[in-house]
C-alpha cells in the first residue's frame, strides 16, 4: 500500500505520495494555490477522506472536505465561527482554523477544529456544518485563559494538539499559544488547566495555574496516560494521574537546548519521542541552532537524547520546523517527516537514522501529514 | 423592493469568490437599502459567500474593501441608494 504526504503551506498544499517502501515519491500539486493551508489531516475513520483548513489571504476561513484522497474538495456549508456576540458580549471571529483532529474512532464524522483566536470547534457530519464548543469558547475565564493579543503567536493566538483519548471519547485535551494546556473529561463541557511544572519565564509570577505557551501536545496512543509537551520553554512528560509536568528537556546539550516547535511520538513505543529544537536564545530567531538542523531522538521517556542528522545539511542551513510540520507515520520502522520554513520536505524511513530531501522549492511550509491510505 | 428596472443594484465580484459564483463579475440583484441587504442578497443567491467578505460578526473582512458608488463603505448598515453601482474588492499586499 502506498503512502501519501500533505504538504500544508502559506501559499496552497501540495502532496507526495510514496510507494509502499517509502523509497520512491511523486510531488503533486498545487492544490488551493495561493490559499494559506494550516493543516491537512486524513481521516483514519474513512480512508480517502481528508479536511483542510484554508485560508485565502483576502477572505474569511473555512474548512474543505475530500472523499476522493484529495482530488476533488467540498467546502463546509458552515464553517467554525463563533455566535453573534449580545449587546456589550465579546465581538469575536474566527480569523483561521489551525488545526483539526479526527474524533473518536466510535464517532465517525466527528472532528475538532482549533482555531485563531484561541476556540475550540466540532463537527459531528464529516466537517461540513460546525458548532462553537461553548463549554470551552463561553467559559467565564476564557479571557484569562487566552490572554490578550500581546500574548499570541506573530500571526495570531491559536488553539492547537487537539488531543481525544483512544479510550475514551470524552477525554479531549488541548494546547494554546497563549494560554496552556486544558483538559476536559465531559466531552469539552468543563475544562481543567494542566501546566504544573511548566515553566514560563515570560510571566511575572512563574507558578500560575494557567498562561503558559505550548508548541505542540501528545497524548502518546500507546499509553494515553503519559504525554508529551515541547513548550516554548523546554520539553516536558507527564504522566497521569500526577499532575506534575517533568522537564525532560533538561538532558538536551546545553548548546542546542529545549526550544522547539514539534513534538512527534513513536506510534508503539511510549518511550520513545522526537523534537527539532530550534534557537531560543535573545531575538528568538526561530532558526536550527548554529544552522545545522537536527532531530533528537529519546528511547527512555526522556532521560537521554540521541542527535539525528545524517543526510540534513551540516551548515549554514537557517530553517524552521513549525509545530504540524513534522510528523510520524505508523510503519515499522517508523518514517518521519518535515517541512521546513523555507519549503524544503525531508523524510526519514529509518527513525531518524538517516534523511533525505523529497522536495524544495515549496512555499513556506505550515504542517506535514500522513495519509496511510495513500 | 424589486419592482421592476428602477429597484435594481449593480454588484461587482472579485475574481476571489469565482467559485461561488460560477464565474460572474457582476450581478443585478433587487433593491436593497443596506450593505447588509447586499450581503443577504449575495448569500441566498450564492451560499455560503457572504461569510467569506464578511465575518460572523457583521464586519466587512479586513482585505475586503467596499464603494457604494464613489463612496469607501464598511458598515453593513450604510444606505445603498437606488441605481447605485456597488463594487466589492480584494485589498490585500505583501508577499
Amino acid at each position: 500500500m502506498g503512502i501519501a504526504l500533505w504538504v500544508a503551506t502559506r501559499k496552497g498544499a501540495w502532496t507526495l505520495r510514496g510507494d509502499d517502501a517509502r523509497g520512491a515519491w511523486r510531488l503533486e500539486g498545487p492544490t488551493f494555490l495561493g490559499v494559506t493551508v494550516y493543516h491537512v489531516v486524513a481521516d483514519p475513520r474513512a480512508p480517502g477522506t481528508l479536511l483542510l483548513a484554508a485560508k485565502p489571504g483576502h477572505l474569511g476561513p473555512t474548512v474543505y472536505r475530500s472523499k476522493d484522497g484529495g482530488r476533488t474538495w467540498t467546502e463546509a456549508t458552515t464553517p467554525p465561527a463563533f455566535p453573534p456576540a449580545g449587546e456589550g458580549g465579546r465581538a469575536r471571529a474566527v480569523d483561521h482554523v489551525f488545526w483539526l483532529t479526527p474524533g473518536h474512532a466510535s464517532e465517525p464524522g466527528t472532528w475538532w477544529a482549533g482555531t485563531s483566536p484561541q476556540a475550540l470547534f466540532r463537527s459531528e457530519d464529516g466537517g461540513a456544518t460546525w458548532a462553537s464548543v461553548a463549554g470551552f469558547n463561553d467559559h467565564p475565564d476564557w479571557s484569562k485563559w487566552t490572554g490578550d493579543e500581546k500574548d499570541g503567536t506573530p500571526d495570531g493566538p491559536k488553539l492547537h494538539s487537539i488531543q481525544v483519548d483512544p479510550r475514551d471519547a470524552r477525554h479531549v485535551w488541548v494546547g494554546l499559544s497563549s494560554g496552556g494546556v486544558f483538559e476536559s473529561t465531559d466531552g469539552g463541557a468543563t475544562w481543567t488547566p494542566r501546566n504544573r511544572g511548566i515553566a514560563a519565564d515570560f510571566l511575572p509570577s512563574p507558578d500560575v495555574e494557567y498562561g503558559h505557551d505550548p508548541h505542540c501536545v501528545v497524548v502518546h496512543p500507546a499509553r494515553p496516560d503519559r504525554l508529551y509537551q515541547q513548550n516554548h520553554c523546554g520539553v516536558y512528560r507527564l504522566d497521569r494521574p500526577g499532575d506534575r509536568w517533568v522537564r525532560i528537556g533538561e538532558a538536551m546539550p546545553k548548546d542546542v537546548g529545549d526550544v522547539g516547535f514539534p513534538m512527534v511520538v513513536h506510534p508503539r513505543d511510549p518511550d520513545t519521542c522526537w523534537v527539532f529544537p530550534m534557537d531560543g536564545n535573545v531575538y528568538w530567531p526561530r532558526t536550527s541552532p548554529g544552522g545545522r538542523p537536527a532531530a533528537y531522538r529519546t528511547r527512555d521517556a526522556g532521560a537521554t537524547w540521541t542527535r539525528q542528522d545524517a543526510g540534513l545539511p551540516g551548515e549554514q542551513a537557517w530553517w524552521t520546523v513549525k509545530r504540524q510540520a513534522m510528523t510520524a507515520d505508523a510503519r515499522d520502522p517508523v518514517g518521519l517527516y518535515l517541512g521546513t520554513t523555507n519549503g524544503e520536505v525531508w523524510a526519514s524511513a529509518d527513525e531518524g537514522a538517516t534523511w533525505r530531501e523529497l522536495a524544495r522549492h515549496l512555499p513556506h511550509v505550515y504542517a506535514v501529514s500522513v495519509d496511510e491510505a495513500g | 423592493m424589486g419592482d421592476g428596472e428602477a429597484g435594481r443594484v449593480r454588484v461587482h465580484l472579485p475574481a476571489l469568490v469565482q467559485d461561488y459564483t460560477g464565474g460572474a463579475r457582476a450581478v443585478e440583484l433587487d433593491a436593497a437599502e443596506t450593505l447588509g441587504a447586499v450581503f443577504d442578497a449575495l448569500e441566498a443567491r450564492f451560499p455560503g459567500v457572504r461569510f467569506r467578505l464578511v465575518d460572523e460578526q457583521r464586519r466587512v473582512r479586513r482585505h475586503v474593501r467596499v464603494w457604494i458608488g464613489e463612496a469607501s463603505a464598511a458598515a453593513l448598515d450604510a444606505p445603498v441608494p437606488a441605481g447605485v453601482e456597488v463594487r466589492i474588492v480584494g485589498a490585500l499586499s505583501g508577499g
